[in-house]
């Protein structure tokens, strides 16, 4: 029987699916209806004293026909008062007393940190998370990810934390730094229970041609937003799993949050080593009865492979990610267009042409469309696969032994490849390219 | 039990004749615009007679640079609007496009080119301007798509442009031609008009040209003539009966029914004898004018019908019924048409064989001709060294569509023998190229 509940550094939800601290948890009421949806858990939208914010507050990248493929946010943390928003988290407590309700807080000092701490314990918080990665407006104030880019002043404020909290801690990171490692040692090293991340990233999400006014527009003038949704997913991978390989990292409980919306999204930042997700733009975009693909999709996958919780799969992907240099040189892919599949749109051609390695020939009888894979130019980039729109057209298929292994350090310790110019051997690896005058008569 | 009632009011007529193609509102256009794969060396150019950069302009739509795509169709293709409507797109571009090899729905190329031409056109924004006036006169007889075209294409290359044009009204079979549901007399006039707002060429309505000393003017008045005369009259079957009051030829059925509409009255019971595209449009509009009981007969087998699948289609669910292998005998009645007196056909290595004893007999109120127009040979016959084919076609250089007479050039149905609206609109453009080199000995 498959069990998706989670202990997350203490905090048990029936989910790993929680709301990250954003719109979609501003108020109790939002939250109520979203554990009716069937989430796990909720951020409250991050608490504070209270701000004033602008009209005209969020921004879409669209790509094609799809709406939001990115978005944008300058909206700040609550502006409900404190009371209100304490008084309505005691109620979600009373109603869902099993779900994660975990309170997000951005002050500024010890006292206001150690004194707020205490309010939403009083609450009934089941945990608590520090934004320290708002880009925007509160950042400015020295707050947000004017802390997480400090990783000093990070440390100081989760030990702050750490000395007046009884529930568990979730440090939330941004990203925007040279080196995700850095805040996220700190925060480990400041006492924290757990990480979560990435926070949205500064961004200009589009600029109006008409009036030349940055996206989203206030009065004519814009500012920079928190970039999120779909298109940040690679981005916040790449940092979960930097903080889950970390030997002084690993171990902390990581929620993931970035670009989350399907349950294939939540299963791979499981894989990296998350043991809880959080959602917002997802929310935004189509409420939060997206839940429900989420939740029947990661039962789906568990039941096919066996996996009765999530910890059975956490972290698989962990061992595979490696430095380039461990990246084995034997290796040896080569792509196959399956005819039967064409349908002669000839982009692969113009691709691997054009933007690649020009390994592709077009078919010289005029009776057919389909392109043709050059075997000896063929470097095996999968360009071709990427941009072909017909599912398993053009697969890449392997074409070393798959016994033979060589990284790029035996290589080089072999005396097998140039690491200088002055290397008579510097000439190259002699793959195929034209002449360039031949790209005149094209 | 006809499947439409009998047009009382204009309403009702457009009602039953509500167009295939109707305008694309924005989100349409988006939508569609978006699923365009942007083929390399598109086979839907490659199908387009005119050669439309098609990809392109789909791009140019999505963008919303609309004006930019009404400018790449119009640079090849001076009727854009009118092929956007009347083009048979299911057997050139649409039909050509790759998505079909995958079962999925092709782009709707026609309503797109329709939504970008008819933007500018309704806007009446200027896309082209006349070229500097190079002090040279062509003479256009025919204000149909070839001679439209022709006109259009010397008007920037610098020409004075006049166009004799017999009826009242330009566009030639494009307005009175076609089936209403394909394009309203409307667009079809909004199209000419728009162009020769930006272009100035002069048309001369109700100026038939038929003699040989009309002829002689236009030739010393005029450093060139393009004949865009298009075909004559239905052909006469010879049949006894034929000139009873209520037997029609097709054309002459179109265009009373796109001119007067709902106020001509089609009998209950009408025979349509053909089996190309006119026959399948006067048979459906016949059924869409009320008529209980239309049928379609036609000599040889349905396979070898001359009309495209879609239109016998049309006419088909408009409620026509068809009568295959049936060879028309004689037309019945006393000065008026009562039936057709058919007998059955088979064939033998293509030769028709009638069936001796298969008489059988069609009542009817009216009988539509659809066996194709007559050629206009008495009247090409008097212009000198103009040669015709076996099919009184005009023989022209396949490349500058100059005729026997080096100062004639002609194009469209009197060159082709009756083709479609981009047919015409090509040809009558690459005629001016070739008028222009003519004229500049280039």
């Amino acid at each position: 029987m498959t069990d998706l509940s989670i202990n997350f550094a203490g905090i048990k939800a029936p989910n790993p699916f929680w709301l990250a601290s954003a719109p979609p948890t501003n108020s109790g009421y939002q939250i109520m209806k979203a554990f009716e949806a069937g989430w796990g858990g909720a951020v409250w939208k991050t608490l504070g004293v209270p701000v004033v914010n602008v009209s005209s507050r969020y921004g879409g990248l669209n790509y094609r026909d799809t709406r939001m493929a990115g978005f944008t946010n300058i909206e700040l943390i609550t502006d409900r008062t404190l009371a209100d928003n304490l008084r309505e988290m005691e109620e979600v407590k009373k109603y869902f007393p099993n779900h994660a309700v975990i309170a997000s807080l951005m002050v500024e000092s010890r006292k206001e940190w150690q004194q707020i701490i205490k309010d939403v314990e009083n609450a009934g918080a089941d945990g608590i998370e520090l934004n320290f990665g708002c880009p925007h407006g509160m950042c400015e104030r020295g707050m947000g990810s004017a802390v997480g880019q400090e990783p000093a002043v990070l440390k100081t404020i989760v030990e702050w934390v750490m000395e007046a909290a009884t529930v568990p801690v979730i440090t939330k990171l941004t990203p925007n730094i040279s080196d995700i490692e850095d805040p996220g040692l700190a925060a480990v090293q400041g006492g924290t229970n757990a990480i979560s991340l990435i926070n949205t990233i500064k961004s200009i999400i589009g600029i109006d041609l008409d009036t030349f006014s940055p996206l989203p527009a206030v009065d004519g003038k814009g500012t920079n937003g928190g970039y999120c949704g779909p298109a940040v997913k690679p981005i916040a991978l790449n940092m979960v799993r930097q903080l889950a390989q970390h030997p002084e990292i690993a171990g902390t409980p990581i929620s993931g949050i970035g670009g989350i919306e399907t349950w294939r999204d939540v299963v791979e930042y499981i894989l990296l080593g998350c043991t809880s997700v959080q959602v917002c733009t997802a929310v935004m975009h189509y409420g939060f009865g997206i839940v429900r693909e989420m939740e029947s999709g990661l039962r789906q996958f568990m039941e096919d492979r066996g996996f009765q919780t999530i910890y059975d799969f956490a972290g698989k992907a962990l061992p595979n990610v490696v430095e380039w240099k461990d990246l084995n040189l034997k290796h040896k892919v080569v792509a196959s267009i399956n005819a039967d599949k064409c349908i002669g749109c000839q982009l692969c051609y113009i691709a691997c042409e054009d933007g690649a390695h020009q390994a592709i020939a077009l078919p010289q009888n005029g009776q057919t469309r389909v392109p043709e894979i050059i075997d000896e130019n063929c470097v095996g980039c999968n360009l071709c696969s990427l941009v072909c729109p017909v599912e398993e057209c053009i697969t890449m298929e392997k074409r070393d032994s798959g016994k033979e292994q060589l990284t790029w350090d035996e290589l080089v310790a072999a005396d097998a490849a140039p690491v200088a110019f002055n290397d008579p051997r510097a000439g190259g690896n002699g793959h195929y390219v034209p002449e360039p005058v031949k790209a005149l008569n094209k | 039990m006809a499947e439409y009632t009998r047009p009382q009011s204009e309403q009702e007529f457009d009602q039953n004749f509500k167009q295939k193609k109707p305008l694309m509102n924005q989100t349409e256009a988006y939508m569609e615009s978006s699923r365009c794969l942007f083929c390399y060396d598109a086979p839907c150019v490659q199908a387009c007679p005119t050669h439309i950069d098609i990809p392109l302009f789909i791009k140019q739509i999505h963008t919303e640079n609309v004006e930019g795509a009404a400018r790449t169709i119009y640079d090849m293709n001076w009727m854009g609007n009118a092929c956007g409507k009347v083009c048979p797109t299911q057997v050139l571009c649409e039909g050509a496009c790759v998505f079909n090899h995958q079962h999925v729905k092709p782009i709707e190329i026609g309503r797109l080119q329709n939504f970008a031409t008819s933007q500018v056109m309704t806007a009446g924004k200027p896309l082209f301007h006349p070229g500097a006036p190079n002090g040279k006169k062509v003479a256009i007889i025919g204000a149909g798509p070839a001679g439209i075209s022709c006109a259009c294409e010397l008007r920037v290359l610098g020409y004075s442009v006049t166009i004799f044009e017999a009826k009242e009204k330009p566009s030639g079979l494009t307005v009175y031609g076609t089936a209403p549901y394909k394009i309203t007399n409307t667009e079809a006039l909004t199209e000419v008009d728009y162009l020769q707002k930006q272009l100035g060429f002069q048309i001369n309505y109700a100026s038939p040209v038929s003699t040989i000393e009309q002829l002689q003017k236009l030739e010393a008045d005029y450093d060139a003539v393009f004949l865009g005369v298009g075909n004559g009259p239905t052909a006469a079957l010879r049949l006894p009966g034929e000139d009873f009051e209520n037997v029609i030829g097709a054309v002459e059925f179109v265009e009373a029914l796109r001119f007067q509409k709902h106020r001509i009255r089609v009998p209950d019971r009408v025979v349509v004898i053909g089996g190309g595209n006119t026959a399948m449009d006067a048979a459906s509009e016949s059924a869409r004018m009320g008529s209980s009981q239309v049928y379609l007969a036609y000599r040889r087998s349905r396979e070898q019908m001359g009309a495209y699948w879609f239109e016998y289609d049309l006419a088909i669910s408009a409620g026509v019924k068809s009568v295959f292998n049936a060879s028309p005998l004689e037309i019945l009645g006393n000065g008026k048409a009562t039936g057709v007196r058919f007998i059955r056909t088979t064939q033998e290595n293509g030769a028709l064989n009638e069936i001796p004893g298969s008489e059988f007999v069609l009542e009817c109120d009216l009988v539509i001709k659809a066996t194709g127009q007559a050629k206009l040979a008495d009247f090409l016959g008097k212009i000198q060294g103009l040669e015709l084919d076996k099919s009184k076609r005009i023989v022209v250089n396949p490349v500058t569509f100059q005729t026997g007479n080096p100062k004639y050039f002609a194009g469209g149905d009197a060159v082709n023998g009756g083709a479609e609206v981009v047919n015409g609109a090509f040809e009558g453009k690459q005629a001016a190229l070739g008028i222009h080199a003519y004229l500049t000995n280039s």
